[in-house]
């Protein structure tokens, strides 16, 4: 493992990592059972310098921004480190927002070259939304079929020149990347992340999650997150380990590359733990009556033997079975990004599989607080990393109060928005929204949020503000989202959901016609953005002299209604 | 060789059976991930379905954004 803590860039410590691992796997590809491809740090160091060169001769210079949409393979880290090279500045994208929301923050970000699959540049093209990004010069598309019609984009795989690229050394305090935490619709929300905030992040994890030449990541997070980005890139790569990406994320396909790729670490988000839960509780009802008996036993017998910290060894031998379905290689699954359930947590600790719970947002790097693999706890998100200070704001009588970071961490801003930045980080400290106090023994816990936005269980932020341009036009007097939560509050992060609150004309009812309009607006979003109840306000809306709708005094007035019977089901 | 209707109906009727419920509630414009109730990781062990019973490959990125049963079947259709 390379010492982060040494380098100026991402770029520098991948460079090095690149000689100095050379004959050590760095990548390996898969689709469904297929092996599509395997990558030595060699190879991916010579395909990525006959980008880099390509791209300096095509005038891409230090500072200057290129986009990546594309979904987990090499090509999106061989363009990565090529940009990273050039002393670029990447802004990874989300492969599945639409089309019209991903020229958006290409706008936004000011990117002038494009790296994406072809798949996702057909519907680019094809999109009108494509006239507001003009300052797209260059599109790289991998992948093309040979007759297929490019719209002005240049096959990846030809973009590329012989020769040696300069590399540009970048100083730590420079911007690395521009990571979009939400923000389609509404007011992007860019999280300028520099060079130290990624090595600061990285050197801090290591102390507590350890990769080593051998090791292998299945990668299925997007990287265009930052949690992959740090722990199926940065991190395996500056140690000799290895990134497994599968181009096909079907659960079954999933489960069937642990065993197949012996996979010692997988970061996911609650949603796929619960999945996981579901189908090995589904196999354990399966068994016959006695083998279950004799398998309840044994994971009784796990469970006291693991109290106080997991001995993967010892559960490897008791449950032998479960645990060669996952490769016989796992150390431990990370789980973040959303509120994960206690309860799924402890059903893999139970089995002797470690869930390392975690605790983070873009702004702050990657993580914020972590439970270490060797003593984690189900109930907390684990103490803050080394180097990041955490402080609870006005606790109240229970100790619970707004969480603010402090760190080297901490992003520099969001781009182009000042005001914004202001609001969140106040004196050096990032104000993140969430509540939370820490227990005797030092550990995080997690008690809802302040803010009026919601995490899925995919890891999705949501701000409702974003999203209610579809709603334009309901025939109604006013309307306006909110996250319930942030109505009425609740001591949990579970189940958080959307609603929208109604403002019907003088005699207006809600009519079965005006729900299907709004059902039918409501389809038009991605599943997880969707409002899941409406609730009828009958009072107009507190507006500021320009107009804007006062949302939280507004919520502190809905709050008086009861919830129970407030939110009609849509 | 089968119609798109013929496809979008094997579809729905394999929907219908995947997640028990009643065949003829479903709709060729429903959205399934509300119809059904099922979260983005049930709709792709319902695509598998799918391509066994088709005989097909769907990759992800064929299905990616589609929530309605009719565009479902002629991504499926474009591939038979």
């Amino acid at each position: 493992m390379l010492d982060l803590s040494k380098y100026q860039s991402i770029a520098a410590a991948l460079k090095d990592a690149l000689d100095q691992f050379a004959d050590e796997t760095c990548l390996i590809e898969a689709d469904r059972e297929r092996e599509k491809e395997r990558l030595t740090y060699r190879d991916f160091n010579q395909r990525a310098l006959l980008l880099a060169k390509a791209l300096q001769d095509a005038g891409f210079r230090a500072g200057d921004r290129a986009a990546i949409i594309m979904t987990n393979q090499s090509k999106w880290l061989i363009s990565a480190y090529a940009i990273l090279y050039c002393g670029g500045v990447m802004v990874p994208l989300d492969y599945k927002l639409t089309p019209d929301e991903q020229w958006q923050l290409l706008s936004h970000s000011n990117a002038t070259f494009l790296v994406t699959e072809y798949p996702i540049w057909r519907h680019l093209a094809a999109s009108h939304r494509r006239a507001s990004a003009i300052q797209v010069k260059t599109v790289l598309a991998t992948e093309a079929p040979p007759n297929a019609a490019l719209d002005g984009a240049q096959r990846w795989e030809d973009f590329q020149r012989r020769g040696e690229p300069a590399f540009v050394a970048r100083n730590r305090t420079d911007v690395a990347s521009i990571v979009y935490s939400s923000g389609t619709g509404g007011r992007p929300k860019g999280c300028m992340t520099t060079h130290e905030n990624y090595l600061e992040q990285g050197h801090a994890i290591t102390q507590v999650i350890a990769f080593d030449p051998g090791i292998r990541y299945l990668s299925i997070l997007p990287t265009n997150h930052v949690v992959d980005f740090m722990m199926g890139f940065l991190l395996p790569f500056t140690s000799g380990a290895t990134v497994v990406h599968l181009r096909t994320l079907r659960p079954e396909f999933v489960r069937d590359a642990f065993a197949r790729y012996k996979i010692a670490y997988m970061m996911l988000v609650p949603l796929i733990l619960k999945n996981l839960k579901k189908g090995m509780e589904a196999n354990f009802a399966a068994l016959p009556k006695g083998k279950r008996t004799a398998l309840n036993a044994l994971i009784q017998i796990n469970r006291a033997l693991t109290r106080d910290r997991p001995r993967v060894w010892l559960s490897r031998r008791l449950l032998g079975q479960v645990h060669r379905a996952f490769g016989g290689e796992l150390r431990a699954f990370g789980v973040g990004s959303a509120f994960t359930e206690p309860a799924t947590i402890q059903f893999f600790l139970d089995l002797g599989i470690p869930v390392a719970n975690a605790y983070g947002l873009t702004e702050a790097g990657t993580a914020v607080s972590v439970n270490d693999p060797r003593t984690p706890r189900a109930d907390t998100v684990g103490k803050p990393l080394p180097g990041t200070e955490v402080r609870i704001v006005n606790p109240d009588s229970d100790g619970i109060g707004e969480l603010a970071v402090r760190g080297k961490t901490v992003m520099a801003g969001y781009l182009d928005d000042p005001e914004l930045t202001a609001e969140t980080i106040v004196d050096g400290w990032l104000m993140t929204g969430d509540l939370g106090r820490f227990d005797a023994t030092g550990h995080l816990q997690l008690f809802g949020r302040k803010k009026n936005m919601i995490v899925t269980e995919e890891a999705k932020n949501i701000y409702p503000e974003d999203i209610e341009t579809v709603f334009e036009g309901l025939p109604v007097k006013e309307f306006c989202v909110f996250a319930a939560n942030y109505i009425w509050p609740r001591r949990s992060m579970a189940g958080e959901q959307l609603v929208l609150v109604l403002r019907l004309e003088q005699g207006q009812t809600l009519t079965d016609e005006l729900r299907l309009d709004i059902s039918a607006r409501n389809n038009r979003l991605l599943n997880y953005k969707r409002v899941h109840g409406i609730v009828l306000f009958n009072e107009d809306f507190p507006r500021t002299a320009s107009l804007k709708i006062k949302r939280n005094i507004l919520a502190e007035r809905l709050a008086q209604l009861d919830r129970a019977s407030a939110v009609l089901p849509l | 060789m089968r119609t798109i209707d013929q496809t979008t109906q094997e579809v729905l009727n394999l929907a219908s059976k995947h997640f028990q419920v009643p065949a003829n509630s479903l709709a060729p414009d429903d959205d399934f991930f509300k119809k059904l109730g099922i979260d983005s990781l049930q709709a792709l062990e319902l695509l598998s379905r799918l391509e066994n019973h088709f005989g097909i490959e769907l990759p992800d990125y064929e299905v990616q954004g589609v929530s309605d049963f009719r565009t479902l079947a002629s991504r499926i259709q474009s591939r038979l």
